[in-house]
């Protein structure tokens, strides 16, 4: 499967995230935020109170990911996806920021959806429960905010060669439901 | 009546915290090469071996399976014959501290209100149930909660029978999607009470996969659902095929006149447990 993907870069770029289609295979090589739960709820809180986000999301791919420890001389622990849908709240503010894409697992919400169509967003899926697999493919990995939440925090990861399938498009595909297999 | 201190019962816990993370038994990774040889769709294929090569990473390299290693959850056999000096359930909370730590494994745990960190990954759940015999038994279930919060309680009219009971597990695994990281492992429990039912559904995941439930019709109940589920689509990672379920394990207990409980517990591939008797 790895052979054969599309190789992408990260950042994404507009022409390449409009030439993304539901169902394809990448290969994501590059920069990434990542962010869960507590991430999602304090960017959302400092946007409440008109406060600047810690790094410029403009442009970014956000990686739903809580990863486990780096064992000594490792760049990081397991490090495969979490469900999507619990940052699903949060998204479309996050899409307004600038955020292009967002990857993790599983169907996202009509909201979203909604969202991802008026900013020419995409929505991706790893390998869920590969993360020891993934953590391979992560070369650099930093916390860049909210490092008391532990597992939860914000990290800048440096990708190579890491498997995607674009789930949503700009055209407002869903990967999921073109199977008839979207879940709820 | 025979002593076991509280010093082994915590370096086994914390070796079995550990073991579990990083090293699939090998009833699940057999299930997994097992769906690779029946599985039709090339993309579901090429998905599993990525599956199958993520269990040989873990366990060479001593990285979690998943990220997600998840709440503990202890299920203990005590002895009546076995006596421990001191807090038993304090010493299991120990072993799982250290596991953890020493495992580097993910801290998961969180107040449910405020959501702050225990940063030990304790409190694990712990049963404990009184059994005959001087034997102590631990079994470890890491529960990762992509696939727990996929899980549900159904309190069924009497009358909606067998089929009122595969229609409603069908059903919670289908709309479950590619959220608990399918292909999964199904647990049912049936009968009881209302807390009876999900207990039953989550001590269902420790029976090795492929073992059968011993009563014929049970036996057939469960081949039903998993025939079923199978032939959704809905497939690898909700990405297509014919593997959506690995296995499903009904246990039953009797119940009230009046009601009809079925809990659905969901778990992932990465269906991580260990045991050991001391």
């Amino acid at each position: 499967m790895f052979e054969n993907l599309r190789k992408i870069k990260l950042p994404l770029t507009d022409a390449v995230v409009r030439s993304l289609t539901a169902g394809d295979l990448v290969s994501l090589s590059g920069e990434l935020y990542t962010g869960r739960d507590q991430t999602h709820r304090r960017l959302c809180g400092l946007l409440d109170k008109g406060l600047p986000l810690p790094v410029d999301l403009d442009g970014h791919l956000i990686y739903y990911v809580g990863p486990s420890p780096a064992r000594p001389g490792a760049v990081i622990g397991a490090a495969g996806p979490t469900t999507s849908y619990r940052m699903d709240p949060y998204t479309p503010r996050l899409l307004e920021m600038g955020v292009r894409a967002t990857m993790g697992k599983g169907a996202r919400s009509a909201e979203v959806r909604q969202a991802m169509l008026a900013h020419g967003a995409i929505y991706l899926a790893t390998i869920g429960g590969a993360g020891a697999l993934l953590s391979k493919r992560v070369r650099a990995s930093e916390v860049v905010a909210f490092a008391d939440a532990g597992p939860e925090a914000m990290f800048r990861f440096e990708v190579i060669d890491f498997p995607a399938v674009v789930i949503n498009d700009v055209h407002g595909r869903d990967f999921y439901e073109m199977q008839g297999q979207r879940g709820g | 009546m025979r002593e076991i201190a509280g010093e082994l019962i915590i370096a086994t816990v914390r070796g079995l915290i550990m073991d579990a993370a990083v090293d699939l038994e090998p009833d699940c990774a057999t299930a997994l090469a097992l769906a690779r040889r029946q599985e039709s769709s090339p993309l579901a294929r090429d998905l599993l071996d990525l599956l199958l090569a993520n269990v040989e990473i873990a366990r060479q390299e001593k990285i979690p399976l998943c990220q997600d290693t998840g709440i503990g959850v202890i299920f203990v056999e005590l002895g009546q014959e076995v006596h421990v000096a001191g807090d038993f359930v304090a010493a299991v909370q120990e072993g799982v501290r250290l596991g953890y730590r020493d495992g580097y494994l993910r801290m998961s745990v969180c107040d449910p209100l405020t959501r702050q960190n225990t940063n030990t990954n304790t409190p694990a759940v712990v049963h404990v149930e009184s059994v005959p015999g001087d034997l102590l038994t631990l079994r470890f279930l890491p529960k990762g909660c992509g696939s727990e919060n996929m899980s549900s309680l159904a309190m069924l009219p009497p009358s909606a029978g067998s089929a009122g009971i595969v229609d409603f597990v069908c059903q919670r695994v289908v709309a479950a999607g590619s959220n608990p990281c399918p292909p999964v492992v199904v647990g049912v429990g049936i009968g009881g009470t209302f807390e009876k039912a999900p207990l039953l559904a989550k001590r269902s995941l420790l029976r090795p996969l492929g073992q059968a439930h011993g009563r014929e019709d049970v036996a057939a109940l469960e081949s039903q659902i998993l025939a079923r589920l199978n032939a959704t689509g809905q497939g690898v990672l909700g990405l297509g095929g014919s593997t959506t379920a690995l296995a499903v394990h009904i246990e039953l207990y009797p119940t009230h006149i009046a009601s009809l409980p079925v809990a659905v517990n969901i778990q992932c591939h990465a269906h991580r447990h260990k045991e050991c008797v001391l």
